[in-house]
């Protein structure tokens, strides 16, 4: 893998830019492999990387349906932040947190990592004390996080509406300065170079069909479009998908996969400085580094895996959106999309061991996966390289269904979902 | 958005006037307090989740609001069929239907209501 850096852009430049090579390779698949991951996105790969990286298994093959990223890694509003309220969720999400800060440098790609601040909007009494236990929650446990008066709160981003007369008045904010965003492309472009340099396989357009078992019940492989594929050990990882594929192994998820919407405008120059995000009106915005308004919507009420969603659901974060911030009323909206999420009864994420042998599971990640993408994937390499979960990640077990420990993470999603 | 066939007030209306309430034929043990962890993590949390059919609840709450349920294709979220609740699953996989009675407490009742 030829490094990228300052010189190797000027190098170029001078040749007509005739030396970039493939970022990875796409060779054909091994007849086995030590690992097999399915599903490439963020997580999926992640995994492969840190565990070429971090525990020397480098016969390793990421197996995606379609391409790279073009899941949920592409399809969401790229928040990044860690002001949960419980440990378990604290412990991954802060984790996280603390690799996305040198992910950059550590892949040699730029993520685009920009911690410009999550800030989250009280409307009411309600909301003022529910933050403020989050805020003291996160303080307690050494993460950043800090309440703001209104009118500290448009300090930080002018363009807010805290008078009086505002239909939904701004009573405070809590802020997180070290959240922010980053370039969801980027992470998982990023991760499959990394992994590919390491020897790891990254294998697109080859979709999953089975899970084939020994006479032990251990799975020896995976089915695929492309023929059966051997593996000591599978690892999912496939986002709204993973009920589907975990059924070929006869394992049965507490998940449902609804449709997470969210939508851009048009370009402009820079006028939102952070991420503002507001759950009693139901709105997130940001703004892109290519100046679009990055709007998040909510999900629908009924499972689907129909990659869209109802229009119901973005007028509705359109007119919270509206209100807030009254100079966007006459911005025009260009793309929409919709991510299919996994969640969980608990909304928090399942990250463990299956009744299967050798068969690992990381799910229910809801939405809110993105965040989290370098710290699960650098505990899910754990999990499958052990066999065992790391300790940062032992809330996150599939048993706690079985023996009640849930997590009841109502901060989960930042808005209500 | 959906347009979504209420069996009682026999008409099309839209789906803001219904609440989902997730799956449909899940019997509630009668036996609740004595089965094992096991029994009620699979009767609680466990789903399907399925991609394609699936058989699900919802309300009519801003309607006559009554509580049916609803065959659906998660892909295309095209309704395949909609009837009132206490009847028995349709058979719409062509194989043939369980004999065992399903055992729905509320429903089972609620069906035959007026």
């Amino acid at each position: 893998m030829r490094k990228y850096s300052v010189f190797a852009v000027a190098r170029e430049a001078m040749r007509g830019h005739k030396g970039w090579e493939a970022q990875w390779t796409s060779p054909e698949p091994r007849k086995e492999y030590d690992v097999i991951i399915v599903g490439g996105g963020g997580h999926g790969l992640g995994a492969a990387y840190y565990l070429a990286k971090e525990h020397g298994i480098t016969n390793v093959a990421v197996i995606e349906k379609g391409w790279l990223g073009g899941g949920n890694t592409g399809r969401n509003t790229t928040i990044i932040r860690s002001n949960y309220l419980y440990d378990e969720s604290m412990d991954i999400y802060e984790h996280s947190l603390k690799l996305w800060e040198g992910l950059s440098q550590d892949l040699n790609y730029n993520v685009m990592y920009s911690p410009r601040g999550v800030m989250m909007l009280s409307h009411n009494v309600h909301d003022k004390q529910s933050f403020q236990r989050h805020v003291h929650a996160n303080r307690l446990y050494g993460i950043d996080n800090e309440w703001l008066t209104p009118q500290q709160a448009k300090d930080f981003v002018p363009v807010l509406d805290i008078s009086a007369s505002a239909r939904y008045p701004i009573n405070g904010a809590a802020l997180q300065r070290r959240g922010g965003t980053a370039r969801h492309d980027a992470v998982a472009w990023g991760y499959a170079r990394a992994a590919s340099d390491r020897g790891v396989h990254v294998i697109q357009n080859c979709e999953v069909k089975g899970i084939r078992r020994g006479p032990d019940g251990a799975v020896t492989g995976v089915e695929t479009s492309r023929g059966f594929i051997g593996a000591k050990k599978v690892a999912v990882s496939a986002s709204g998908h993973n009920s589907v594929i975990m059924a070929m192994a006869d394992v049965k998820l507490p998940l449902h996969s609804v449709p997470l919407q969210a939508l851009v405008s048009e370009p402009m120059k820079p006028i939102f400085p952070c991420v503002v995000m507001s759950n009693s009106v139901h709105a997130y915005i940001s703004q892109s580094d290519k100046g679009e308004l990055v709007i998040g919507a909510g999900t629908d009420q009924y499972n689907s895996y129909s990659q869209t969603g109802g229009l119901q659901i973005i007028t509705h974060t359109l007119d919270a959106i509206c209100e807030l911030f009254p100079m966007f009323r006459r911005v025009k909206m260009m793309r929409q999309w919709g991510g299919i999420t996994d969640n969980t009864p608990d909304r928090s994420a399942i990250q463990g061991v299956t009744p299967v042998k050798n068969l690992f599971v990381n799910c229910g990640w809801g939405t809110g996966g993105f965040k989290a993408t370098p710290g699960s994937a650098h505990l899910f390499a754990h999990l499958i390289a052990r066999g065992e979960p790391h300790k940062l990640a032992a809330g996150l077990t599939l048993d706690r269904f079985r023996t009640g420990r849930l997590i009841d993470e109502a901060a989960a999603a930042a808005v209500a979902h | 958005m959906l347009l979504i066939y209420c069996p009682y007030c026999e008409e099309e209306r839209s789906e803001l006037e219904f609440r989902h309430g997730g799956d449909a034929h899940i019997a509630r043990p009668t036996n609740i307090a004595d089965i094992t962890d096991e029994e009620f993590q699979d009767y609680f949390f466990l789903r399907d989740n399925p991609k394609g059919l699936i058989f699900e609840r919802w309300r009519h709450i801003h309607g006559c609001g009554r509580f049916f349920n609803a065959a659906r294709d998660t892909v295309s979220d095209k309704f395949v069929m909609s009837y009132k609740a206490g009847e028995p699953k349709p058979n719409l996989s062509g194989e043939p239907t369980a004999t065992e009675k399903t055992v729905e407490t509320y429903e089972a009742t609620e069906g035959t209501a007026k």
